[in-house]
């Protein structure tokens, strides 16, 4: 195999973990205070709001239910007017992070959920605001959860991030469509895989250790 | 220190409302441990959960410490928590906290600097007996462990009030002896008033000072655990009682009883009697006085805290006029006695 190649699969790596940290990194920004308040507004919960809540299970149902491909070309306009282009992997970016957000607040907010009641009862009990619930009682009890649910999504990302290649996102899955599949190499398309399959597993040990080392259970 | 006044609580509303708790008026004076007892179902925790409003009462005032909780804004009710400390029956300890952190959570809360709370954290640590134990995690204790660590974590922010929900139903009988020998010891060393809500009467006669009789939402009864435990006023208290005791007539007895007396029968009694009539004769001088043979069916001697209960079910032998005179001369010796039924004499 050529320099060149090599090169180049180099390259697509560094994009796809480039597209995988930035989405990542924004969409937990985001999705997990969104995952906590879908969880605190939930009828008789601490800051209960019916309304809001329904509002914001609705969007995230819709955040949800829409296939990633479809969001990525529906979202093109939005995109090239946040980073002035609908091509390349900063633009592959914005819907990743679009995607992932409900995704990691559904997860979190099922983590949430796997807490007994009693913990938020015995804080009240304490005189503990709803923002002290939420941060010294909630996030740290969740934390192996909530470790569980970014591992998961950074797992989703990568294959995410591969179909983005298809549009011209860059990264592995695109070097994989352009020199696997559109110039009949099978040895690219391999190795695009494998580094994928690597990635997945370190990906799914780190988190793996991040919950074991978090879990007090 | 507690008094709640005329407390109802229902959820939901329309035909599906569901009624929690009836007009509870319930005052428990400083220093006080009362226990509020009754089976699953009949509103013990709701009625503990309206005390610190973690359920909010429907209708009703709440007073703990001569402050109306019913009528505080959210914040000052937060401040108002600080005073009424409360353990669960499955602990609720945060897992991700060693120990010493568990305890001094509440002390974060109020806003306490890390050198105050070391220093109020210790004793108390000190006082449930884990000072060894500061640094481990809760998975890593046994359940009366756990408790204890849950107690030390209530008493924190110094309390005037300990709600004890359902403390020891988890744990096994030896454990359970040690949380209520801690529970005792704090309400003697720190003056502390406790309400607790159990289904155990042992609970109620190891540790409890007075006791209430919950059932469908209402407060059936409410006495003096010794007065409780020599003569309970209702049917329910009655059924407690006799459970607890395993005091119930034996089965061929009760077969035979008949609810009315007739010409050829002799009454059978439950005789309850405490403090100076344990120790006197009493049976042997009914034979004497009263001229009836007593045939003792079954006795037995319990020791509630500091009083010493007598337990008797006897059928009591003579005509009819002599077997009056027993009852009449046993209750004039402040003995409760209740007619169980009658039996044939020759039977």
């Amino acid at each position: 195999m050529s320099s060149a190649m090599l090169n180049l699969i180099l390259e697509a790596t560094l994009d796809t973990l480039y597209m995988v940290a930035l989405s990542g990194v924004i969409s937990a920004a985001l999705g997990i205070p969104l995952g906590v308040l879908l969880y605190v507004t939930r009828p008789r919960q601490i800051l209960a709001q019916p309304v809001l809540n329904g509002v914001l299970s609705l969007i995230t149902n819709v955040g949800r239910s829409i296939p990633f491909i479809i969001l990525m070309v529906a979202i093109i306009p939005f995109t090239r007017m946040l980073v002035g282009s609908s091509i390349g992997t900063n633009a592959a970016a914005v819907p990743l992070t679009i995607a992932a957000i409900p995704f990691i607040a559904r997860l979190v907010e099922g983590a949430l959920n796997e807490l007994s009641p009693g913990l938020v009862e015995a804080a009240q009990s304490m005189g503990a605001t709803p923002w002290q619930i939420i941060t010294k009682v909630l996030l740290p009890e969740a934390r192996g959860g909530i470790f569980t649910a970014l591992t998961v999504t950074a797992v989703t990302l990568v294959s995410y991030s591969a179909m983005a290649g298809a549009v011209g996102g860059g990264g592995l899955g695109d070097l994989g469509i352009r020199y696997g599949y559109n110039r009949f190499n099978p040895t690219i398309m391999l190795i695009t895989v494998a580094i994928l399959v690597v990635m997945v597993q370190a990906f799914q040990s780190l988190g793996d250790t991040l919950v074991r080392r978090s879990n007090h259970k | 220190m507690i008094r709640l006044h005329n407390v109802s609580k229902t959820f939901g509303t329309g035909h599906r409302a569901v009624t929690a708790l009836k007009n509870i008026d319930l005052h428990v004076p400083k220093g006080q441990i009362h226990g509020v007892i009754g089976l699953s179902g009949a509103g013990k925790s709701t009625l503990i959960r309206c005390v610190n409003l973690l359920e909010r009462p429907s209708t009703g005032s709440v007073f703990v410490d001569d402050r109306e909780l019913t009528g505080l804004s959210g914040a000052e009710l937060n401040q108002a928590r600080h005073r009424i400390g409360m353990i669960f029956q499955h602990f609720n300890l945060l897992t991700s906290r060693t120990v010493f952190n568990n305890v001094a959570l509440p002390l974060e809360l109020m806003g306490m600097k890390r050198d105050a709370i070391t220093e109020r954290v210790t004793p108390l640590l000190d006082l449930v007996g884990l000072s060894d134990k500061a640094h481990q995690y809760p998975a890593q204790l046994s359940g009366g462990q756990k408790q204890r660590v849950a107690i030390a974590r209530a008493l924190a922010s110094r309390p005037r009030v300990l709600l004890c929900d359902e403390a020891t139903s988890a744990l096994d009988p030896q454990t359970t002896g040690s949380i209520l020998e801690l529970l005792q010891d704090i309400n003697h060393k720190l003056g502390l008033t406790i309400l607790l809500i159990t289904h155990e009467m042992e609970v109620v006669k190891t540790i409890c000072h007075r006791v209430s009789l919950i059932s469908d939402g209402e407060l059936v009864e409410q006495a003096d655990v010794g007065d409780f435990f020599t003569a309970p006023s209702t049917r329910l208290g009655r059924h407690f009682l006799n459970d607890f005791l395993e005091l119930d007539p034996p089965r061929a007895l009760v077969e035979r009883l008949e609810t009315t007396p007739g010409e050829q029968t002799h009454p059978v009694v439950r005789l309850a009697f405490s403090g100076d009539a344990v120790s006197t004769p009493l049976i042997s001088r009914l034979a004497r006085e009263c001229g009836v043979d007593v045939s003792i069916l079954q006795a037995k001697v319990e020791s509630i805290q500091e009083r010493t209960l007598g337990l008797m079910i006897a059928e009591l032998m003579g005509d009819a006029d002599d077997t009056r005179r027993a009852i009449d001369y046993l209750e004039s010796h402040d003995l409760n006695v209740e007619v169980l039924g009658h039996v044939q004499r020759d039977a």
